[in-house]
């Protein structure tokens, strides 16, 4: 039995869990751990320059890489400004254990200097938090607090330590010697789904019109979910889409993938969902921006519904089947079961069904045309897909207008290769998410693709960027507009741009060489391959500003208040005022 | 009521409102019932009492017991929902555990006179409240049983005295013979 200090404790403790990185600012409360940090070389301490970057790179690197991702910050602010990102973590199940510093036990509750109610103001937005009182809990809670961020649907989970906790002497556990009791946990083995995946692969032979929807929890799941996606796949020749964030699971070039559903996805996806007789919902949670309006979705189909959250099943959508636990394990059952009764889906029906899916393609629904010297916001996504597809490319997004046409225009082949704010929608997220992947892949080109409105939530960021030299690419699609606001506002409030403009932008150009970084800008259509061009062969930071056509807007589009079937592909199609009317007090 | 808590329309849904009880077994750590609590106001859900105490001492569990009404879907959404918080052991819908037995207590202080005094005591009688004891020698009822029991009695009573209620809400307890331990 060693006596550590808390501080010391909590190193050990992370060492002890693998953890090689991570995120932090320090603090009054903090500083005995920022102590113990600097005695050590194991763990490296990123910098950032405002505590929520830290959490978004904590969920960049987490999102890259499968592991957990670590936060330090202190007490007060430091708490109150990661919030945003463990909420942003919940929705989109990301592993974090967030360390935060607290004042010391005699002054909690004085209104000291500093403090705040950290367990109380995360504990909506955390999977579990902790108040650490007792140093002797503390390795304990730590390794416990790792195993619930990854256990069954992942998420951040916060331990909040009083300064004196962090001087005062205990002993430390190691994490094999430490149990949990299983009640705390995600417990796979008790639930019992023999039976209904039997009847699910029945269901899905005997279908005409199957689908599969897939979502992020294939990517969760870790590699192994995303081939077996693929072998089930391939397997059934089953048209596939992916959800934002399952993006990756399947490669786009499969032939089978249809790519994007929802809001902005495809339309001969969408139009599939619409009209399918058995929907296979792989890792996904019937979200808002997929489902559209729930009572015309995908009306006439039987649902299976893949989930390791039971509360997700029959949330938003009643499904027909469920089978609640991890993937992995459910796909590899559902494999075994569908070869073992040698089923397959009828020939001709399955012609039938890809026959029609076909025409629906045919409308080609991202078609735009690159005109003239005014850049076509898609026209700079693909230029940077082309030139970069032989590279291991790791792209994250802010939130906007960009974030579609990256998801739209940009080929995934990979997982794990695509990071996005999908669930909370943070504006501010990429940026930093991009410096956690390049932490975790220091090899990987780490491009984020951002808007302009985007980018300025956490542009101090570049500093920690340029200190650590973390070479990431900052891809601006400049519109001097928050252009999925004016989009709506032009769609649903008549033009009125209100506040909507981005008035006073930096030179970006200018900003970046004030870091020491490097920027460039392209403003015509022929300049973009040298911008890209150069922006990957310099080594080190770069902000790439691409200027853009002001008013193009994301299509197709899925507007609040209508099906799937009542996609709008252009300006020029409006939706029916009915659904209008009643679209606009949606989000 | 809507079931649904997406931001889109919902088909309606017929199915009726009801009341439930829900018993919910925690570690009895600092935080769970803010957790528990906060489950509820965060999703929207209705709290209509609640009443938690450590029920094994020497396990640190506590009995959380909450009544809420809504349609039997939300009221599975909020087991499921339950079910994902960290220090909860179990989530029992006791209505379907299948007869329920529950009870309450209320304490009332009567405030009585001469020209009141043999029919408010009557009335508890009926109702076999219980006088309790006190120092101050002020007239203090206790009455335990159903709900609509304590409510037909504070109906009664009010009519004779002024009355200050105070009330625990239900605890319920299924009635079934025990298969095995819950854990």
């Amino acid at each position: 039995m060693e006596n550590l200090t808390g501080s010391e404790i909590v190193l050990k403790s992370l060492r002890d869990q693998d953890v090689d990185v991570i995120f932090g600012y320090p603090g009054g409360a903090v500083l005995p751990i920022y102590d113990s940090l600097f005695k050590q070389n194991a763990i490296k301490h990123i910098l950032v320059r405002q505590e929520a970057g830290a959490v978004h790179a904590a969920e960049g690197y987490a999102k890259s890489s499968g592991k957990v991702g670590v936060v330090l910050v202190t007490s007060g602010p430091g708490a109150t400004n990661i919030v945003t990102g463990l909420t942003d973590a919940i929705m989109d199940s990301v592993p974090l254990v967030c360390i935060t510093g607290q004042v010391p036990q005699h002054l909690i509750g004085s209104d000291a200097f500093q403090e705040c109610d950290t367990t109380g103001i995360t504990r909506p937005c955390t999977k579990h938090n902790y108040l650490v009182k007792d140093v002797n809990s503390l390795s304990e809670v730590i390794h416990e607090a790792f195993t619930i961020a990854k256990n069954g649907r992942p998420g951040p989970v916060v331990i909040d330590i009083p300064k004196d906790v962090q001087f005062s002497k205990g002993s430390y556990k190691q994490k094999k010697e430490f149990l949990i009791p299983k009640h705390r946990l995600f417990n796979s083995s008790v639930i019992e789904n023999d039976k209904q995946i039997e009847e699910a692969t029945k269901l899905i032979a005997h279908s005409k019109k199957p689908i599969f929807y897939i979502g992020g929890g294939c990517i969760n799941s870790g590699p192994e979910a995303s081939k077996l996606v693929q072998e089930l796949v391939k397997l059934t020749s089953i048209p596939s889409t992916m959800t934002l964030m399952g993006l990756g699971t399947l490669p786009a070039s499969d032939p089978n993938s249809l790519g994007m559903l929802g809001m902005h996805g495809m339309y001969e996806a969408n139009l599939a969902m619409h009209d399918c007789d058995v929907m296979v919902n792989i890792g996904a949670r019937f979200d808002d921006r997929v489902t559209g309006r729930l009572d015309a979705f995908s009306p006439n189909s039987k649902k299976i519904h893949i989930d390791i959250e039971a509360s997700n099943i029959n949330k938003n959508i009643k499904v027909d089947i469920p089978l609640i636990g991890d993937v992995t394990t459910i796909l590899k059952k559902f494999l075994t079961s569908w070869k073992q009764n040698n089923y397959s889906i009828n020939k001709n029906h399955l012609n039938d069904w890809w026959k029609k899916i076909n025409e629906w393609k045919k409308v080609d629904c991202l078609n735009f045309s690159q005109n003239g010297n005014t850049i076509k916001p898609q026209y700079a996504v693909k230029r940077l897909y082309e030139l970069t597809k032989d590279i291991n490319t790791i792209i994250t997004t802010e939130v906007g207008q960009h974030q579609m046409w990256a998801a739209q225009y940009y080929k995934f082949e990979k997982p794990n290769k695509w990071i996005t704010s999908g669930g909370l929608g943070t504006m501010g997220f990429g940026f930093p998410a991009a410096i956690g992947a390049q932490v975790a892949n220091p090899k990987a080109l780490v491009v984020d693709i951002a808007g302009d409105g985007s980018i300025l939530m956490n542009i101090q960021e570049i500093s920690t960027a340029v200190q650590h030299r973390l070479p990431v690419k900052i891809f601006i699609l400049n519109n001097e507009y928050m252009g999925m606001v004016r989009q709506w506002q032009e769609l649903l409030h008549g033009g009125r741009y209100s506040e909507s403009y981005m008035d006073s932008l930096p030179d970006f150009v200018s900003l970046a060489e004030s870091f020491k970084a490097k920027g460039l800008r392209a403003t015509k259509s022929n300049e973009i391959d040298d911008v890209i061009k150069e922006m990957i062969e310099y080594d080190g930071p770069v902000i790439a500003d691409i200027i853009v056509d002001k008013e193009e807007n994301c299509f197709p589009m899925i507007q609040s208040g209508s099906a799937h079937n009542e996609m709008v592909l252009n300006k020029n199609q409006k939706q029916d005022s009915k659904s209008a009317e009643k679209g606009k007090i949606l989000v | 009521m809507n079931t649904n808590k997406s931001v889109y329309e919902t088909p309606n849904v017929s199915n009726p409102i009801n009341r439930y009880i829900i018993t919910v077994l925690v570690d009895n750590e600092p935080g769970v019932l803010a957790r528990v609590v906060g489950m509820f106001s965060g999703r929207g859900y209705n709290i209509d009492s609640l009443n938690v105490a450590e029920v094994v001492t020497n396990e640190h569990l506590s009995r959380i017991t909450i009544v809420t009404h809504g349609t039997s879907e939300v009221v599975d959404l909020i087991r499921k929902q339950l079910m994902t918080i960290v220090p909860v052991h179990s989530v029992t819908n006791l209505e379907n555990e299948g007869s329920p037995v529950e009870a309450e207590v209320a304490l009332i202080y009567l405030e009585i006179n001469e020209s009141n005094k043999k029919e408010a005591f009557n009335v508890c009688d009926f109702y076999r409240a219980r006088k309790i004891e006190n120092e101050n020698n002020t007239t203090i009822f206790e009455i335990a049983g159903t709900s609509e029991r304590i409510d037909a009695f504070i109906k009664e009573i009010n009519k004779l005295a002024k009355i200050e209620v105070v009330r625990s809400g239900p605890i319920a307890i299924s009635s079934l013979e025990r298969k095995m331990e819950e854990k």
